[in-house]
């Protein structure tokens, strides 16, 4: 599977999810409502970047804390198509693998990104060009990248419960 | 080759006959656990699964903690949300005045034993480490799918022993241990690893020690924090709980991803300093940092034993004019101890505002939020900025002694330096 997008550079190491997300507005649980509160902590004025097919570029430790899968789900439907990154917090990544939003491990490439960059990520093939210079990222293990290609957790679901 | 105590439980929890390090593997849950926040969001995944149907109505629970109270009608409405589902699904829910925060409350009602697979919706999930369980914190998609397959994909972690040596000084806790790990690896230091803890010191640890300890591996990056079961564990097990269990302990031949060593003999309170769990220092060299609001309690540090530290540096004092101090026992039941054996009188005599049980002033959903300009010192798990109310405000992190003496004194304090 191929993405592409326009950068959005989101800067610093270790950002949490409660400034990509502040806690007052968990008491949300439509997606499409969650998108006004994307980056409220951190910096509101980044999604007015949010246009179109955008590619988040991450530092280090991206998406530490929180459990909260209102950050990749408001992302998501914000038409976050990938996050490239120099590492991830654990169940950040898991949220993102759940939901079918590639979360690519590339140091080089997130360094080189610069706000509005195009990108293009071949996720199978672990190929990350950014405006036309090209990186090798992390492989993505199989299982996550079967993932990556149906769809996520739930039409895997859908899958298992109609074969049982 | 031997095997962790980690991969042992997720050994026993799957279908495959070898586990290793980054392998990915399905692993059943013997518990899967919500809240206001994570259940609703999993009930719309799983009704996009397609699919009503859970797989074991005797191991689901939700808890209603985080708004609750409910704080506006939103929260209300996710609140109402989850009791109706659990209603229809005839599985456990606790609401508030019944329970508690969702970690404490199902180690306390004996949900929880050694060698058990807990999944939750919630990142302080790790906590039930301290029975030695394997317990993750995931996203809501993932508890949709373990409610109907009581399963996840678990990519195996590695693990790094913490071994604890040496004897505890005074008003050094089980909170100071995990401070100093974190400390030394940093906020991401344990992604893709789980944390083990052994060792001499590890004895000197209590139950409500060991749940601070587990409770904030995930502030390291680590997906749990594990104390293999001990006497202590049987001795907290008995008559709570009528699962059946068996402690589970490394091999002596497993295979360590890093080793760590927390020597008692040389640690003091430390505190976490704004903005990162990481930036732990000893309370010595931050003492007189002016502090606007305490807060002790939540999921991290509100036991009984905190309760209990906390009141014995305020005893018979006031909270100084310039500090605000709440104090939210974790459970139900911890609040009724604490009135019983009068520390509650203690804490309200010295100026303290007590909360019903609640997930609200740690996460800054309610309840205790700061402005901008105020120091905060809690004994709760994150100091992030802006969680805990203005992006302008700071929150120390520490442990219940040094919570208490720092009310009375209106700044941080050494609480060695202030005790009677």
């Amino acid at each position: 599977m191929t993405v592409n997008g326009k950068a959005v550079v989101v800067p610093g190491t270790n950002i949490d999810t409660d400034v990509l997300y502040p806690g007052i507005y968990l008491n949300i649980d439509d997606p499409e409502l969650m998108k006004p509160y994307l980056f409220d902590g951190l910096d509101p004025s980044l999604r007015d970047q949010l246009m179109g097919d955008t590619v988040l570029v991450t530092g280090e430790n991206f998406g530490m804390g929180s459990s909260r899968e209102h950050v990749p789900l408001a992302m998501k439907a914000w038409g976050v198509r990938c996050v490239i990154g120099s590492s991830f917090a654990r169940i950040f990544y898991r949220n993102c693998v759940n939901l079918a939003l590639p979360a690519i491990t590339c140091p080089a490439a997130a360094e080189a990104a610069e706000p509005g960059s195009q990108i293009s990520v071949d996720v199978a093939a672990g190929k990350v060009s950014v405006d036309g210079r090209e990186f090798v990222a992390t492989p993505v293990p199989p299982f996550m990248l079967e993932m990556f290609e149906r769809g996520g957790l739930i039409p895997w679901a859908q899958h298992k419960l109609a074969r049982a | 080759m031997g095997y962790t105590v980690a991969e042992k439980i997720l050994l026993a929890h799957s279908d495959v006959d070898h586990v290793e390090p980054g392998q990915v593997v399905m692993i059943r849950c013997d518990v899967v656990l919500a809240n206001d926040v994570t259940g609703p969001v999993a009930f719309r995944q799983m009704e996009k699964m397609g699919t009503d149907e859970v797989f074991d109505r005797s191991k689901i629970v939700m808890v209603a903690d985080h708004f609750a109270p409910a704080k506006d009608e939103r929260s209300a409405i996710l609140i109402k949300r989850l009791k109706e589902w659990s209603l229809e699904h005839d599985v456990v829910f606790y609401d508030q005045g019944r329970g508690g925060i969702e970690h404490n409350l199902i180690i306390q009602e004996g949900w929880v034993v050694p060698g058990s697979l807990i999944i939750g919706g919630d990142s302080h999930t790790c906590t039930h480490g301290a029975i030695g369980a394997f317990s993750s914190g995931v996203g809501s998609t993932d508890i949709a799918h373990c409610l109907v397959f009581g399963e996840f994909w678990e990519a195996v972690p590695g693990t790094i022993q913490v071994t604890v040596k040496g004897e505890k000084s005074p008003f050094v806790t089980g909170k100071d241990v995990i401070l100093a790990v974190i400390g030394q690896i940093g906020a991401g230091g344990g992604t893709d690893n789980v944390l083990e803890f052994v060792g001499p010191g590890v004895q000197s640890l209590s139950i409500d020690e060991r749940m601070a300890v587990s409770n904030l591996a995930v502030e390291s990056g680590s997906e749990t924090g594990i104390f293999p079961a001990d006497e202590k564990t049987a001795a907290f097990l008995d008559g709570r709980t009528d699962k059946s269990w068996k402690a589970v302990h490394s091999d002596s031949d497993a295979s360590y991803s890093r080793t760590l060593e927390v020597d008692f003999d040389r640690l003091e309170p430390l505190v976490a300093k704004p903005h990162n769990p990481e930036n732990v220092v000893p309370v010595s060299e931050i003492v007189g940092t002016p502090i606007h609001q305490v807060v002790v309690g939540n999921c991290s540090n509100g036991t009984m034993t905190d309760l209990r530290q906390a009141a014995q540096m305020v005893k018979g004092k006031r909270v100084h004019e310039r500090t605000r101090m709440v104090v939210v026992p974790a459970t139900q039941k911890i609040y009724r101890e604490a009135l019983a054996e009068g520390l509650i009188d203690i804490l309200v005599e010295a100026g303290a505002a007590i909360s019903t049980p609640t997930c609200g002033p740690c996460f800054g959903g309610h309840t205790g939020a700061l402005a901008p300009g105020e120091n905060s010192l809690a004994t709760t798990n994150r100091n992030f900025k802006g969680r805990a109310g203005s992006p302008e405000a700071s929150v120390y992190l520490g442990n219940a002694f040094v919570a208490g003496a720092t009310a009375v004194a209106g700044e941080i304090v050494n609480p060695a330096e202030v005790a009677p």
